[in-house]
């Protein structure tokens, strides 16, 4: 016996056999005014239950109560709602303000933060931490955990936009879903479509962009590298060079973006930036804590090459910011880089 | 200085480092990455725990060069030791017990991501509860929201990304509270670090000065710990962001995440203020009101679920309620009966959501009760664990519920005031009922076999296995030996001051 396949009505045989015996199969009918008409009729039948419903309702004391419950009770409910809410916001407001005038008078002598913490900070913060910019020092010696910290932070914004938003390009997708060609091929052309629709024909955008974005660059740097000499450091210097990056995107597009900044080139500045970062903290941390000497020279404080291990960190910050602006730019803008 | 000492900071560093090399790893390497990660910060904590145990007393740790009132600084003493411990523990059982989920639930090019989030999740929490300072204190609760953000929205259902932006909205509300309250707790004491914040209140309250500022950063502190960790009034996000997560999300969501905040409260309450001072502010009898109606609303708010997914995230509000009374009652014996149940809750929740997902692989992981009829037959073990951690969430002797319930009502007793103790008895028992009416009713009913089933038995598979014995292991080990954590908790408190 031959096998039973399922399918056997598709067959050309089955087909030849039943035209032979003369009983082919009808045409499909259109059922779409069938369907209108039931769905016609269901309304119907739910409009009159419905009147049933209510009739009966008002006959039933706690039908009644219940109507009110779910038709003006919610607005009144609301209403209050809203009015506790307000009314609760204006409570805080005025507790905050009151509080403001029982804190210490802000800039006197006499106020608590005036202490031997900011005093050390003032008198010895050049000599120890070799940065003349002593908020920079602050926050990369004196409290390098937090900052550490900190910057994981913006890290892991990222990742979580990443998680929400990230679509990746067809031909890794194809590697990691197993999908078939014909779709993959689909999706490619669905990107590259994506990247034609962009209009990167603004003259004067790309006029602009042509002359503002290396002196954007020019000056992120110029910050980065003198966060220990004067106001700066690593996180407005990012910020700088990555308000940059978003300039030349829109102005010219992702295709031309991505000749020198892709998810590879944003991969090996993260996660290098990062683990170097993390190490040089470890290192700082180490020796600091169990008294070994870190044999780091300070430099002169005032000179470019000073103050120890405040540079590269800097530096590494800094690209993490940079490229975390732009990859927040990119993911909302486009899903990918 | 032992070597030993620089444990508890590469626990910090270990998975810190961890994330950022995830990111660029596929999805195997990362999870691989990471399960080392989080059993060598255990391993490192329980070295820890041990050397402090030898020495009998804590140590600071200077993260840096600059001693204590001008750099960052970590503290470890016996309480902060047991509890890395056991959070390592927990978060390394919830996530090989959900293994087989997350890798159905999470697409396979954002498993990476999601391990990112476990690893900068573990360093935040050990940083919670080794941290000596605020505003570390402060950077790393917003490491802990955004990872466990990330954790809440990784499945990628229109439902997870609601409870995200629930639980992203409250959250942030409750970290701009805490900033508030750190920069007036800063503007009137001049310090970061808790030893020298405590000195300067004791002063401020003697001096009678600065009284209004403090008062307002202690409430601010507390409500947005409040809203973060879910006590009563505040638990708006946490039915849909416990409940529809990943199997591996929600334990860990549930018994570690809102365990980090609290630790930070217990903190700051005992090393910050003073529990005299919280006395004489009163913040504890507000505490203790809406431990106590969280405790009976939290339950009534479960027993009206079908799905038993919520009805699990709705208990841990009542379970939150427990601690915060604990809290209220600000005796020794309160605290201690808090902290146990801290670990009283974690090993219990994370067993029931471990077990729950075992349950649901019959029903396309619909939880609805109906559906879960006599579904401990399918899966056994899941039953079993399903079953242990309901009776031990119910209070049943032997197991961690009932010995930290016993610790509350002993606690109640030395309570300060009469009031206090029979409210605290009271609401035990109206409790006790209220928990036993669902889990009891959802034990009896995934044991209750159906007519004309389908004989299909689902494999749980080796690694529910070893994490559902292991997780009934520790609520029997906690439920039955008792004591020696209790000690520790003890002395570890009375290190605190």
């Amino acid at each position: 016996m031959s096998k039973l396949r399922k399918d056997y009505e598709k067959s050309p045989l089955w087909k030849f056999l039943t035209f032979v015996k003369g009983d082919t199969p009808l045409p499909e009918e259109d059922h779409t005014e069938e369907w209108i008409r039931n769905v016609e009729r269901a309304e119907e039948t739910e409009k009159t239950e419905n009147a049933n419903y209510i009739e009966l309702k008002e006959t039933d004391p706690y039908e009644d109560a219940k109507r009110f419950a779910q038709m003006s009770g919610v607005r009144v409910f609301r209403k209050i709602y809203y009015v506790l809410a307000a009314l609760m916001c204006i409570m805080i407001i005025a507790m905050l303000i009151m509080n403001v005038a029982f804190m210490p008078r802000f800039g006197s002598d006499e106020t608590p933060t005036n202490n031997e913490v900011a005093e050390r900070y003032l008198a010895d913060g050049v000599e120890e931490t070799g940065a003349v910019n002593l908020v920079t020092g602050m926050i990369l010696k004196y409290r390098a955990f937090d900052t550490f910290g900190e910057t994981n932070v913006l890290f892991i914004a990222a990742c979580s936009v990443m998680i929400l938003l990230l679509h990746r390009e067809s031909t890794k997708l194809s590697v990691a879903e197993g999908r078939g060609k014909k779709l993959v091929k689909k999706k490619k052309r669905e990107d590259e479509e994506d990247v034609d629709a962009e209009q990167d024909e603004d003259v004067i955008l790309q006029t602009i962009a042509r002359i503002v974005v290396p002196l954007i660059f020019l000056f992120g740097l110029y910050i980065l590298l003198n966060g220990h000499l004067s106001p700066g450091g690593g996180f407005s210097g990012g910020a700088v060079m990555g308000a940059g990056l978003i300039l030349y995107n829109s102005a010219f597009g992702f295709r031309k973006t991505q000749r020198f900044f892709d998810e590879t080139v944003y991969d090996v500045i993260k996660v290098g930036s990062l683990c170097l970062y993390a190490l040089i903290i470890a290192y700082y941390l180490f020796t600091g804590a169990n008294g070994i000497d870190p044999m780091i020279p300070l430099g002169t404080p005032g000179k470019i090459l000073s103050s120890g291990l405040i540079l590269p960190i800097n530096l590494l910050v800094g690209l993490e910011v940079a490229c975390t602006m732009y990859a927040f730019y990119a993911l909302f803008r486009r899903g990918s880089f | 200085m032992d070597f030993i000492r620089n444990f508890p900071f590469f626990s910090i560093w270990m998975p810190m480092v961890a994330g950022p090399v995830s990111s660029v790893l596929s999805g195997k390497k990362a999870r691989l990455l990471n399960w080392t990660v989080v059993v060598a910060s255990g391993l490192m904590s329980v070295a820890t725990l041990v050397y402090v145990l030898s020495t009998g007393e804590s140590f600071t740790y200077t993260m840096g060069a600059f001693p204590a009132p001008f750099g960052n600084e970590i503290r470890v003493g016996i309480l902060e030791a047991v509890t890395a411990s056991f959070f390592c523990l927990i978060m390394v059982l919830s996530l090989v017990g959900g293994h087989r989920f997350t890798k159905v639930d999470i697409p396979e090019e954002k498993q990476n991501l999601f391990y990112i989030m476990i690893n900068l999740l573990l360093s935040s929490l050990l940083a919670l509860i080794y941290t000596n300072d605020m505003f570390t204190g402060y950077v790393f609760i917003e490491i802990n929201t955004i990872s466990a953000c990330g954790l809440i929205m990784i499945r990628g259902w229109g439902r997870n990304l609601l409870a995200a932006i629930k639980y992203m909205i409250m959250s942030l509300l409750g970290s701009g509270l805490v900033l508030i309250s750190l920069s007036i707790l800063y503007g009137i004491t001049g310090h970061l670090l808790m030893e020298q914040m405590h000195e300067s209140i004791v002063e401020i309250v003697q001096k009678g000065t600065y009284t209004e500022p403090l008062t307002v950063a202690v409430g601010l502190f507390c409500v947005g710990i409040a809203i973060k960790s879910a006590l009563f009034p505040f638990h708006a996000w946490l039915p849909d962001a416990y409940g529809y997560s990943t199997c591996a999300s929600s334990a860990i969501l549930s018994s570690l995440v809102s365990k980090g905040y609290i630790f930070l409260l217990i903190k700051f309450f005992y090393r910050v203020i003073g529990a005299e001072i919280i006395h004489t502010i009163q913040v504890d009898d507000v505490l203790f009101v809406f431990g106590i109606a969280g405790m009976i609303f939290g339950s009534v708010s479960a027993i009206q679920q079908t799905d038993v997914s919520r009805m699990i995230a709705f208990s841990s509000v009542a379970q939150i309620g427990y601690i915060y009374m604990g809290f209220g009652l600000n005796t020794e014996a309160g605290i201690i009966a808090s902290i146990f149940h801290i670990l009283a809750h974690a090993a219990g929740k994370s067993l029931l959501f471990v077990s729950l997902n075992g349950l649901t692989q019959g029903t396309w992981e619909n939880a609805n009760y109906r559906l879960l009829r006599g579904s401990a037959y399918r899966n056994r073990i899941a039953g079993i664990g399903f079953a242990v951690g309901s009776l031990s969430m119910v209070g049943i002797p032997l197991l961690a519920g009932f010995t930290s319930k016993v610790y509350f009502a002993q606690a109640a007793f030395g309570a300060g005031s009469k009031v206090k103790m029979l409210v605290t008895l009271i609401a035990l028992a109206i409790s006790t009922i209220l928990n036993a009416m669902y889990f009891i009713g959802q034990v009896i009913n995934i044991y209750t076999p159906i007519e004309n089933a389908e004989k299909k038995r689902y494999a749980a598979g080796a690694s529910m296995w070893f994490a559902a014995l292991a997780f009934i292991v520790a609520n029997l080990v906690l439920g039955m030996g008792s004591q020696p954590i209790f000690r520790w908790i003890e002395r570890g408190l009375s290190m605190f001051s």
